[in-house]
């Protein structure tokens, strides 16, 4: 997972509350194989809205998604956090989301940045024409304006966001435990590991129902 | 000082601990992993975002099944037939493509071994006693019929899993369901999986890892077993052991991917310390009668909607509770099924025979042996699916398949085919569907689709006489 220290730039000034994750990701880009290009059917159905913010051209691209109360709430697919990765969203700013998604986007790499509704309301007003940052190593979120607001997140969460730590990367920093154990297991089970004379080869039918 | 006695999930759990955690979650090793087509893709994409490599390629089985046609797969001149619908074919093929860059082991779909994720890992000997076995699917707990801890997961643990051989689990609680006593005529292992989850419910087992005990389990096959601990997920448990014996070691002995020769020897001395010790006590015990258990089916839209095939449909006013009261009546309508009405009055249209649930060579035999010499009823539709190509194999072998087919069934590829509405094989809206397999969930098996869960031979039995019935009849004269 990429490093996320700063992320700025435009932002939509969205604001919605309650969005959940069938609006984020329709049910039907489900039988996908890839977490790539899901960010086409993000928010396929505000999109099929003439004038929506997603298709207008000053936001295109942004890195940010300013929204409301109870974000990502919903089933917990995490093919949500995919499509927004998918278009390009680093970092959410809204005042709650749903545990799970929250979950999810920090495993993505996604920043869920929370603030106040009042904070809220201000950067959707800036958003229309200008940038905004947010930084995790300062806690901030910043306008041109000299608008700074402070917001906190899990100590642990900031820790995988800036170092690019998923669970994955966390697990495999735990790689001289793992082959130690495997070392052990090697000589006290032998069984357990087995011949790869056909890696990626079909397996031949020996054996018997 | 003697050593605190443990079950047989304690022991499973404590020889794969690689590290505790100060919280109590444990980071524990996984012995074989099991890969499909669905829940692996972004999986090895995540993979190959990071520029990370599958940790233990060779504790690493992929075989594709769940949106595979059961159609022939190759034509007479021994092509193979492309798959019509593009998103599955897609899926197919992507993880041809992911195992050949990754270097899994894959068993391919025109391959004599492709079968069923769960019918396969057993057969081949890749499902060992003593293992942790995962794999992106729910039904994986099938494989604790061998003694195996075996559970299913997610997407992003299946990533975990293939780089790192590990997960990050917390130790579960413990329910021991002890069955004792003789089966009666033309109860099978399916009767009683259904009487556990009609006793414990769809959820009572959540939070537990089961262990199913008492002779009624040690009498069964292999293969009856993991029809038992195939369901455990449908009693709201993610695995369900049954400790490994004889039988377990008879049937893995000599399977391509089991040990062999000295290694073997010792695998089996190994085998033979992890049943669960006298004095171990578990969470939680539930006892049944197999004495009690009838020949069953399920009658609405939760597995644990279980009734005797000499039973009547419910009336939602029977149940105290209001929630269920509700519930029930939710699924009469979906089911289109009328209070008091006895179940072998109701009429089928489909009759499924297969999925991971009850596709083993002794399933077929069992519907088989109802199916000889008589003929499917006037305007159902019946399909026997093998559970993998080595039991099509042997079921062919044996003559099944010219039983089945003269007596009007479709003989099929392997697959997980109507099991989930996933490939084509579908059940039409509003049609009736007896069903070997797992869960008879709104829209499981086709949208509108109403299933009925129960054995092959009952199974075998409906298709024969076009409505639901008691097996005990047809077999009352092969006895
Ligand atoms: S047969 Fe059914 S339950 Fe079993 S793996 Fe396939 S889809 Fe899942």
């Amino acid at each position: 997972m990429t490093p996320v220290r700063k992320v700025e730039g435009r932002a939509y000034p969205w604001g919605a509350k309650n969005v959940d994750t069938d609006v984020i990701i329709p049910a039907h880009w489900l039988k996908t194989i890839s977490r790539a290009g899901l960010g086409k059917g993000a928010f396929e159905t505000v999109r099929a809205q003439p004038g929506n913010m997603f298709d207008d051209p000053r936001y295109a691209g942004a890195p940010i998604l300013i929204a409301g109360d109870n974000f990502g709430c919903g089933s917990s697919r995490e093919h949500a956090a995919w499509a927004l990765m998918d278009m390009g969203v680093q970092a959410i700013i809204a005042p709650s989301y749903s545990d799970i998604f929250s979950g999810n986007a920090v495993k993505n790499g996604i920043v869920p940045v929370v603030l106040p509704q009042d904070a809220i309301d201000r950067l959707v007003e800036v958003a229309k024409t200008d940038e905004v940052t947010v930084d995790l190593e300062t806690m901030t979120v910043t306008t041109p304006f000299q608008d700074r607001f402070e917001f906190s997140i899990d100590p642990f969460r900031r820790q995988c966001l800036m170092e690019g730590l998923d669970e994955v990367g966390l697990t495999l920093a735990r790689d001289t435990a793992i082959s130690k154990y495997e070392s052990a297991v090697s000589s006290e089970r032998p069984w357990l590991s087995r011949e790869m004379d056909y890696a990626g080869l079909a397996v031949e039918s020996a054996g018997r129902t | 000082m003697t050593p605190r006695p443990q079950t047989l999930y304690e022991k499973i759990w404590n020889a794969h601990v690689v590290e505790r955690r100060d919280d109590g979650t444990c980071l524990i090793y996984i012995d074989r992993h099991l890969v499909h087509e669905v829940t692996s893709p972004q999986a090895f994409e995540g993979l190959r975002a990071a520029g990370r490599a599958v940790r233990r390629p060779d504790l690493t089985l992929a075989v594709p099944d769940h949106n595979l046609p059961t159609t022939p797969r190759v034509d007479s001149a021994g092509h193979a037939i492309p798959i019509a619908d593009p998103e599955s074919a897609n899926q197919l093929e992507t993880l041809r493509y992911n195992v050949a860059e990754f270097g899994v082991p894959y068993i391919d779909a025109l391959a004599a071994a492709q079968g069923i994720v769960h019918v396969v890992g057993p057969e081949q000997g890749f499902t060992l006693p003593g293992t942790t076995l995962v794999c992106g699917d729910s039904h994986t707990s099938a494989h604790g019929a061998l003694g195996a801890l075996a559970f299913g997961i997610g997407t992003s643990e299946v990533e975990h899993v293939l780089a790192t051989q590990t997960l990050l689990l917390q130790q579960s609680k413990t329910m021991e369901i002890r069955v004792d006593g003789d089966l009666g005529f033309g109860v099978s292992a399916k009767d009683v999986v259904l009487a556990i989850i009609g006793r414990i419910g769809a959820a009572g087992g959540t939070g537990y890892v089961i262990e199913y005990t008492g002779d009624t389990i040690r009498d069964l096959s292999v293969e009856g077993r993991l029809t038992v601990a195939n369901m455990s997920i449908e009693g709201g448990a993610r695995a369900g052991l049954i400790a490994p014996d004889d039988t377990t070691f008879a049937y893995l002995k000599g399977r391509p991917m089991a040990p062999s020769g000295e290694e073997w020897d010792k695998a089996v001395a190994w085998w033979r310390t992890l049943p669960t010790d006298a004095q171990a006590v578990y969470d939680a015990t539930v006892r049944l009668s197999a004495s009690d258990i009838a020949p069953s089916l399920t009658w609405g839209t939760s597995p644990e909607d279980v009734v005797s095939i000499t039973g009547h449909v419910p009336d939602p006013d029977s149940f105290a509770d209001p929630s269920k009261r509700a519930a029930a009546q939710k699924s009469l309508d979906y089911m289109g099924l009328t209070p008091g009405t006895a179940m072998q009055d109701v009429g089928v249209d489909q009759v499924f025979i297969g999925s991971c649930t009850n596709s083993r060579i002794e399933d077929l035999r069992a519907a088989a042996s109802v199916a000889n010499g008589r003929h499917v009823a006037d305007g159902v539709r019946a399909l026997v699916v093998p559970g993998s190509g080595l039991v099509k194999r042997q079921a062919e072998i044996e003559g099944l398949d010219r039983i089945f087919i003269s007596a009007g069934f479709e003989w099929r590829e392997p697959g997980c085919s109507m099991c989930l509405a996933m490939n084509p094989d579908k059940v039409p809206p509003g049609q009736r569907c007896a069903s070997t397999s797992n869960r008879n969930f709104v829209g499981r098996q086709g949208p509108g689709a109403r299933t009925h869960l129960l054995s092959p031979a009952m199974a075998a039995a409906a298709a024969i006489t076009g409505r639901l019935t008691d097996v005990r009849e047809l077999m009352g004269d092969r006895q």
